[in-house]
């Protein structure tokens, strides 16, 4: 671990302002839990690190009944969990957060953190870089992809994105505020996430300047949500393939539904083909069946995580049974 | 009255054992008082760390240490493997470096060059055919006519492929220690080790000192599993790094050097041909089987396990790889073996359409004089797990994706007593210490010494202190192959009973009695015939004037306190997802014999560790390791995954006591129901899906494949 430096500013402009206009020379620490390991395994070495502990107006839970909510970015994941308006108006997000499992994450990490900690790619992690290449070639297209993406997966990256709130924040329509040098801007969390293309770029869209602040959740308006995580540990283990579903229903038939796969592609996956699976239909277990092999008829797995094609059908269809049955 | 001076009390004179007893150093360790090596911090102490190789097979061309040294704050750079060195795993130590903080150690680290010439490497081995040279024939064994029971027209065959992947130790508290040269000649290490007495040894004959001079002191340990009996390569180096650098010096592994190199469970799989007769008995058995346990190889895992198939034939391959060392893991061989031979059985009663418990029954008389034992732990252990109600032939036909199944193993073990020596000592005061140079690795060690004298004393067990974890005590044996609790016993009851008549001589003349009428029982020391002439133990203590009484207990020594061989029973009962391959363990039962258990709770103890290790080792762990760099990719918590207390299910541990069992002595239990886990939950997991899935660990990814070669899926 190479000596940095620390940087503990109050206020959000200030934080900007110690932050690099490159990646790699500065990294912003929120809850630490996966930046201090990133440095630990060597796979990150930034000479400053900027704290967010400090800084004003990353905090608090607001829920509106016509806004919806807003988290600020330093919302811990237990704050998340155990909020009465989360439990109360947008469940799934609730259990998305418990499904984290880890009492130490849940009690350190952030809702920001949570979407901008790096892939858990054991290439990524034992320094081959985020593509993993070894003597110039592709790691793990001929390595062990077990855990690796079946879908998205044309490369160079092959990893999964890792984040637990990203499917269903995603599903029910929130947005991040971004602040930079240049001001605020507002990108929907669908919109946040990219596949980079080249070693050095990051997986999501975030200049190295700018920092998250917070997150907006539109009103749920009587939908009906649901997530459902494959993992193989009840205790702390990082999903197998994921499922978030929204569904807003009129009566018994689904009006129109949001289907967000995780852990199966460099990013989370919307999957437009398992909502129009679902559109105008009733809910039955063939109809949730339909959804779930709608969600993975283009996946391509690699060598070794077929299984996974398999994991993620399941997960949508277990949403969206889940989903209509009263959901989380 | 005991027929041999030395022997346990009878049935109806125990006072403390066999009773729950709660571990006398509970509240130590979980306030947090007690202190394990990497807890001690001397003034002026460095830390060290160790730069291993990154490849899986390399030779080493050429190392260039200087930049390392320049460092402010290192204070020696140690080359430990120098050029033309051929490495042979991922991880192995090149160079070790002492700096005054852990980040410094590390920064120099990073500064070492070291230029490899890359060399071939298998990490691969569970496709024999796949392995090419480096696989050896290694062995043939024949017994019987195998032919012929193969050609039997009135008998059934069945085949199946089976295997355990390389698993590592894993122990919580990793492998290392402080070490400390107090003056030139004399060294001080607080190894973590399973074998206090014998470490001191190792060292001193590759220091050049006098073993007397080398001092090992180990108090609480968290964990060695086979893993930590010798001073391993971290503990000279730190022992060497702590001379020359003139002050004391740390080096413990970090999580990845844990797993990478501080231990590993060879492999084992096999081919393997089952023959019985169609009312279930067990005729022939023919496997060619394939294990490794690194570049040297893997040797013929005992097969068939336990029971003693009539005709048999057996093939091995050794397959050189470059995965990494392997260590002596919990039971050696005996988990792979067992699975190896119990899944194929499993298999040939389910092609036989025989209900499992009917044919292993029917078949434990191959066990030789244990069948008896056998069929009684089977009786047993198939009532609580509701065998009758829940077993069903190959295959839950319930609708649903959850399929429930039920799946038995057996195990065998040996466990006698090793070789152990202590001193006793009666205080004036009343105090009373019991010290030898053994090692709680967290089995309840430390309490079964202590109950052993108490009995014995007639005292509770809070009267008695034991001083355990320091190689200057008198010496007691590694503890290894479950003989642990055998030798601390027998010889801390003899130097008890030694003391304790001692100590009865000196106060006769004040009772005016000879020694042989008077007893310490229930805290007071009595005359036999009339319990009222009696002095507390502290007021009979007093008579001694300032002359402690002290004894020396041995094992092995007079009277039968001990024996070996046991068996045991388990019973998986499990719950598989079909559609996405997860296992849940819903109950599991351990029906175990141990002779004469000292304290029932600590052994009832034993079992629920080895049965939550059992389950992970047959549901999670494995070694990941990368077929195009060679190296191991989950050498962390992360990925190389440990059952939580929600994976684990419900335990039901029944031990078996009384006639029968009592009277054989005292025998180990650290292994033997670590054994069965693997194959009882294979079984399950079959009896549940209908298929067998041929390896551990049972992931939802092989689950889901042997589903769908299965056609079932």
């Amino acid at each position: 671990m190479e000596a940095f430096e620390y940087a503990n500013p109050t206020s959000q402009e200030e934080a900007i302002k110690l932050l690099a206009g490159e990646w790699g020379k500065t990294e912003i620490l929120a809850g630490g839990t996966d930046l201090l390991s990133l440095i630990k395994d060597g796979a990150a070495c930034p000479k400053r690190l900027v704290s967010l502990k400090s800084v004003e107006g990353l905090g608090g839970i607001e829920y509106k009944e016509d806004s919806g909510l807003r988290l600020g970015a330093m919302v811990t994941i237990d704050e998340l969990m155990s909020h009465d308006d989360v439990l109360g108006h947008y469940p799934a997000l609730a259990e998305a957060a418990e499904a984290i499992r880890s009492p130490q994450i849940c009690s350190l990490g952030t809702v920001g953190g949570d979407l901008c900690q790096r892939p858990r790619c054991w290439y990524y992690r034992a320094g081959y870089g985020l593509l993993a290449t070894y003597n110039g070639k592709p790691l793990v297209p001929e390595g062990d992809n077990r855990y690796h993406a079946i879908l998205g997966n044309a490369g160079p990256a092959y990893f999964v994105n890792p984040s637990s709130l990203a499917p269903i924040l995603i599903a029910l329509g929130a947005k991040v505020s971004i602040q930079g040098p240049q001001g605020s801007r507002e990108v929907g969390v669908d919109k946040f996430f990219s596949t980079p293309s080249a070693e050095g770029q990051r997986e999501y869209d975030l200049k190295p300047n700018e920092i998250l602040t917070g997150i907006t959740v539109p009103p749920a308006g009587g939908a009906k949500m649901a997530i459902y995580e494959v993992r193989q540990k009840e205790a702390l283990d990082w999903p197998l393939a994921a499922a978030a579903v929204v569904l807003n229903m009129d009566g018994q038939t689904v009006k129109s539904a949001r289907v967000v796969l995780g852990h199966v592609a460099p990013v989370p996956w919307p999957s437009p083909e398992a909502e129009a699976a679902l559109a105008g239909k009733a809910v039955s277990e063939a109809v949730a069946d339909a959804a779930g092999q709608a969600a993975v008829a283009k996946a391509k797995p690699l060598s070794m995580n077929g299984y996974k094609v398999q994991l993620a059908r399941v997960a949508v269809k277990r949403a969206v049974l889940k989903a209509a049955q009263g959901g989380a | 009255m005991p027929k041999c001076k030395y022997d346990w009390p009878e049935a109806g004179e125990r006072r403390l054992i066999g009773k729950r007893i709660s571990r006398i150093d509970g509240p130590v360790k979980s306030s947090g008082r007690a202190k394990y090596s990497y807890d001690v911090n001397l003034p002026g102490m460095l830390c060290a760390k160790m730069l291993g190789c990154p490849y899986a097979h390399a030779k080493i061309v050429s190392i260039d240490t200087s930049e390392a040294e320049k460092l402010p704050g290192v204070k020696v750079v140690r080359v430990i493997q120098g050029p033309g060195t051929e490495i042979q795993w991922e991880g192995d130590e090149v160079v070790a470096v002492a700096a005054v903080t852990e980040e410094i150690a590390e920064d120099a680290l990073s500064k070492i060059k070291v230029e490899y010439e890359q060399l071939p490497h298998l990490v691969h081995e569970e496709v024999l055919t796949e392995v090419g040279d480096r696989g050896k024939p290694a062995a043939e064994i024949k017994s019987g006519d195998p032919d012929a029971a193969f050609k039997d027209k009135n008998s059934v065959i069945s085949e199946g492929t089976y295997g355990a992947s390389v698993i590592a130790h894993c122990c919580l508290e990793a492998h290392g220690g402080v070490y400390d040269w107090p003056d030139e000649n004399t060294l001080v290490t607080w190894h973590s080790t399973q074998n206090v007495s014998g470490v001191p040894g190792q060292l001193a004959e590759a220091l050049g000192i006098p073993a007397g001079n080398v001092r090992t002191i180990c108090n609480y340990m968290g964990g060695g599993f086979g893993s930590k009996f010798g001073p391993d390569r971290w503990g000279m180096v730190g022992a060497q790094l702590a001379k020359e650098a003139g002050r004391p010096v740390k080096l413990m592994l970090p999580r990845d050097a844990e797993l990478k190199l501080a231990g590993g469970r060879p492999s084992h799989f096999a081919k393997i041909r089952v023959v019985a007769k169609r009312d279930g008995t067990v005729t022939g058995w023919e496997s060619d089987s394939w294990s490794t346990g690194g570049p040297g190889g893997g040797g013929m895992p005992p097969i068939p396990y336990v029971l003693e198939v009539p005709n048999r034939v057996m093939r091995h391959t050794s397959v050189a790889t470059n995965i990494g060392p392997t260590r002596a893991w919990r039971a050696p061989n005996h988990p792979q073996a067992c699975l190896l031979t119990m899944a194929a059985l499993d298999d040939s009663a389910a092609k036989l359409n025989m209900d499992a418990l009917e044919f292993f029954y029917k078949n434990a008389g191959l066990a030789g004089e244990r069948g008896e034992i056998y069929r009684q732990e089977l009786r047993i252990a198939a009532d609580l797990a509701g065998w009758k109600n829940f077993w069903h032939p190959r295959g839950d036909k319930t609708p649903g994706p959850i399929k429930r199944g039920l799946g038995m193993s057996m195990h065998t073990w040996g466990g006698r007593g090793h070789n152990s020596n202590c001193t006793v000592t009666i205080q004036p005061d009343g105090s009373v210490e019991v010290a030898l140079g053994s090692q709680d690795l967290g089995t309840g060690t430390r309490t079964v010494i202590a109950l052993s004298a108490a009995e014995t004393f007639g005292l509770p067990i809070e009267a008695i202190t034991v001083r355990i974890g320091d190689s200057k005590d008198p010496a007691s044996g590694a503890s290894g192959g479950s003989t642990t609790v055998g030798g601390v016993s027998s010889s801390t009851r003899r130097g008890s009973v030694d003391a304790l008549e001692a100590f009865l001589a000196k106060l006769a003349p004040s009772f005016g009695v000879e020694a042989s009428a008077l007893e310490a029982a229930n805290g007071y020391v009595r005359v036999k015939a009339d319990p009222s002439q009696r002095l507390t133990w502290k007021q009979a203590c007093a008579k001694l004037g300032v002359t402690p009484i002290q004894a020396s207990g041995k094992n092995p020594g007079p009277c039968n306190l001990i024996s070996s061989g046991v068996g045991g029973v388990q019973i998986a009962d499990v719950s598989v997802d079909t559609e996405t391959g997860l296992v849940k363990i819903n109950k599991f039962v351990a029906v175990q014999d141990c002779g004469l258990i000292l304290d029932m709770k600590t052994a009832e103890s034993q079992c629920y560790g080895a049965i939550i290790m059992g389950i992970t080792y047959s549901l999670f762990e494995e070694k990941i390791m990368d077929r195009v760099t060679g190296r191991m990719l989950n050498p962390n918590m992360e990925f190389y995954k440990l059952a939580g207390i929600g994976d684990i299910g419900e335990i039901i541990v029944h031990m078996m006591t009384g006639p029968g069992y009592d009277e054989r002595g005292v025998i180990g239990l650290g292994e033997p129901p670590v054994i069965s886990p693997g194959a009882a939950i294979s079984n399950a997991v079959a009896n549940a899906i209908g298929v067998r899935v041929p390896t551990i660990p049972i992931t939802p990814q092989k689950v889901l494949a042997a589903l769908q070669k299965g056609g079932k899926a």
